[in-house]
């Protein structure tokens, strides 16, 4: 139910740019306003035509994490997210996990966003389809929550908050991204071990 | 100790019937004033239907039936106890703040509320295990340190471990706990399942003090209402006020002479009983009958016919000595102070036999009642002080355990410690 088309080229040079533009613009008039009138964690944007429930994000003492849901869509058009935000790091990105030419799976980000197709729905999950948060402000730990921002193809954004779990997977190889800053994330570090209250 | 279904229609007037499998108590099983006695009996009557009444029909399918997790009260106290029991003791880790604790118990309760539902927690990697509850309930309880850390004014008197008696024999590896997790369900896998989320979601902030799994029959071996054996064989838990009573909603939930530490709260105590079957074969069904005052084959006290019959204490042999005599477990437990009485509800363990033995059972003697104090306490010093059981008992873990009231949707467990 994750498998998304790639019909849009939207794909602008990269969700980075669009997400860190929107990390500034997150708490301004617009988003306060939008809050006013859900005053619940924003599970469900009213301005959006997409929710987003059963979300979360991986424990991680610092570097990079990510965060999941399932994104439902019950408008009859498709849907993109096109970028993401959070102020929990400096930049979010939307990752897809893809075989690599050494047999691996690896993460990278995904052309052209997530699809959220017409009265569909998307699952965000390890080893599939995420939101890949880098250079985290602090670590994070289990129990945590976190605001993050999607931006829309609509021009719309979707505002949620993730619950943060201590969690053994989602380590997936990073391929070249690995050389990045923080791209050491997961692999060697196992959920729950690390700065945590223990 | 199934109770009766809730649609119970059976008037309070009728006696009880004898039923196919017949009932008895073990430790504080006697603890029935007359008054209480006999609401907890009208009740326990199951809608009129005998074992040997059961329709024959093919196999019913239980594993989607769900009991509700959000409410004014915790589930799986007044809940109809279900087949499998783990008691999950959690040591919180060293200065833990408080709003860590916090945070703990909001992961904790929402983990409870999906499963218990039948739906699979959030990071839930084996979500298939969650889809079949069979009345899964998760049941919080607070330990001494917790309360302390998180809100020390709250804490009530009797949050502490109960005093020593004679009798003991405690292992540390079964006693106290920070945070007592109670997973009940009717299916063993469900269990399994809960826990393994919920300690996965624990494990940055406590580590696994003990584990003690429970069982009873398995659901649809016998009617629902059919009072539990216990290992020794004994119809265990006659005289247990029963849900859906007054004399249930007074012991477990409170009243003015035994206020509850918050409203919708209860207190748990949890004494683990090794039973030493081996000695218990020396003793003869004469004997056995003695030892409780109540005949094994029925539950039946030795001065009446049925289960449910009000003991005569008075009663005299030929000899001129009591029917049930002074040892009997029955007369020990049942207080002069109508104050105290407990709810139990409880699961036989069946471990590891040590080295040389062949068995390694006994009783998790869980019981519920509003102040430990009041009316707990007082049972179990006259039970130290004389009881042939005994005789082949051991005590080997003892905690204690204030609970919680239960939560709205959006709450959690434990938030009024936070306010």
């Amino acid at each position: 139910m994750n498998k998304m088309t790639f019909k849009s080229f939207r794909y602008t040079a990269l969700a980075v740019a669009a997400a860190a533009s929107l990390a500034l613009t997150s708490c301004g008039a617009y988003d306060e306003s939008r809050n006013a009138a859900a005053p619940t964690p924003a599970y469900a944007a009213p301005a959006s035509a997409l929710t987003i429930d059963e979300t979360w994000a991986k424990a991680i003492d610092g570097g990079m994490t990510s965060a999941f849901g399932t994104v439902r869509n019950s408008t009859g058009e498709d849907i993109t997210i096109v970028g993401a935000s959070t102020p929990a790091a400096k930049t979010a990105e939307l990752h897809e996990v893809i075989a690599g030419a050494d047999g691996g799976m690896k993460m990278q980000p995904k052309e052209g966003g997530f699809v959220v197709p017409a009265n569909g729905e998307i699952v965000l999950e390890p080893g599939n389809d995420h939101i890949m948060m880098m250079g985290l402000v602090k670590p994070v730990q289990a129990g945590d929550e976190i605001s993050l921002t999607l931006e829309l193809s609509t021009g719309d954004t979707l505002d949620f908050t993730a619950v943060v779990k201590d969690f053994s997977g989602a380590n997936e190889d990073y391929g070249d991204l690995a050389d990045d800053e923080g791209m050491d994330h997961g692999t060697d570090t196992p959920a729950g071990s690390p700065t945590h209250t223990k | 100790m199934t109770q009766q279904p809730k649609t119970s229609t059976a008037p309070a007037s009728e006696p009880p019937k004898k039923r196919g499998v017949p009932r008895r108590n073990l430790l504080f099983g006697g603890a029935a004033a007359s008054l209480g006695a006999l609401a907890g009996a009208a009740t326990l009557l199951p809608g009129g239907k005998d074992q040997g009444e059961l329709p024959p029909s093919s196999m019913a399918i239980h594993g989607s039936q769900t009991v509700p997790f959000y409410g004014a009260r915790q589930a799986g106290i007044s809940t109809d106890a279900q087949s499998h029991a783990n008691f999950v003791a959690l040591e919180l880790n060293p200065d833990l703040p408080a709003d860590r604790i916090k945070a703990l118990l909001k992961l904790l309760t929402d983990d409870a509320a999906r499963l218990t539902q039948g739906r699979g927690a959030l990071a839930d990697t084996e979500v298939e295990l969650a889809a079949s509850p069979a009345r899964l309930t998760v049941t919080f309880g607070f330990g001494p340190r917790l309360v302390e850390l998180v809100n020390p004014a709250q804490k009530p008197a009797w949050l502490k471990p109960l005093p020593a008696f004679s009798v003991d024999k405690l292992r540390p590896e079964f006693n106290d706990g920070d945070l007592l997790l109670q997973i009940c369900s009717d299916d063993p896998v469900s269990v399994a399942h809960a826990q393994r989320m919920l300690l996965k979601d624990a494990r940055s902030f406590a580590s696994v003090k003990w584990v003690q799994q429970g069982f009873r029959r398995a659901h649809g071996t016998e009617n629902p209402g059919t009072t539990m054996r216990n290992l020794f064989g004994q119809v265990d838990g006659t005289a247990n006020p029963q849900p859906d009573t007054g004399w249930h909603e007074d012991v477990v939930w409170g009243r003015e002479e035994i206020a509850p530490w918050l409203e919708n709260g209860t207190s748990l105590v949890i004494r683990r009983i090794e039973m030493n079957l081996d000695t218990w074969d020396e003793l003869d069904r004469p004997g056995r009958d003695a030892s409780v005052g109540r005949r094994m084959d029925n539950g039946a006290p030795l001065t009446g016919t049925n289960e449910h019959d009000e003991p005569d204490f008075e009663a005299l042999n030929s000899s001129g000595f009591p029917v049930i005599e002074d040892f009997a477990h029955m007369r020990r437990a049942r207080p002069e102070n109508p104050v105290e009485r407990i709810f139990r509800r409880g699961y036989n363990y069946d471990g590891q036999p040590a080295a040389g033995d062949i068995s390694g059972s006994g009783l998790i003697f869980a019981s519920y009642q509003a102040d430990v104090q009041k009316q707990f306490t007082p049972i179990q010093k006259r039970l130290d002080e004389l009881d042939m059981l005994n005789m082949w008992t051991v005590p080997t873990g003892s905690a204690v355990f204030a609970v919680p009231p239960g939560c709205a949707e959006g709450g959690f467990i434990g938030e009024q410690l936070f306010t």
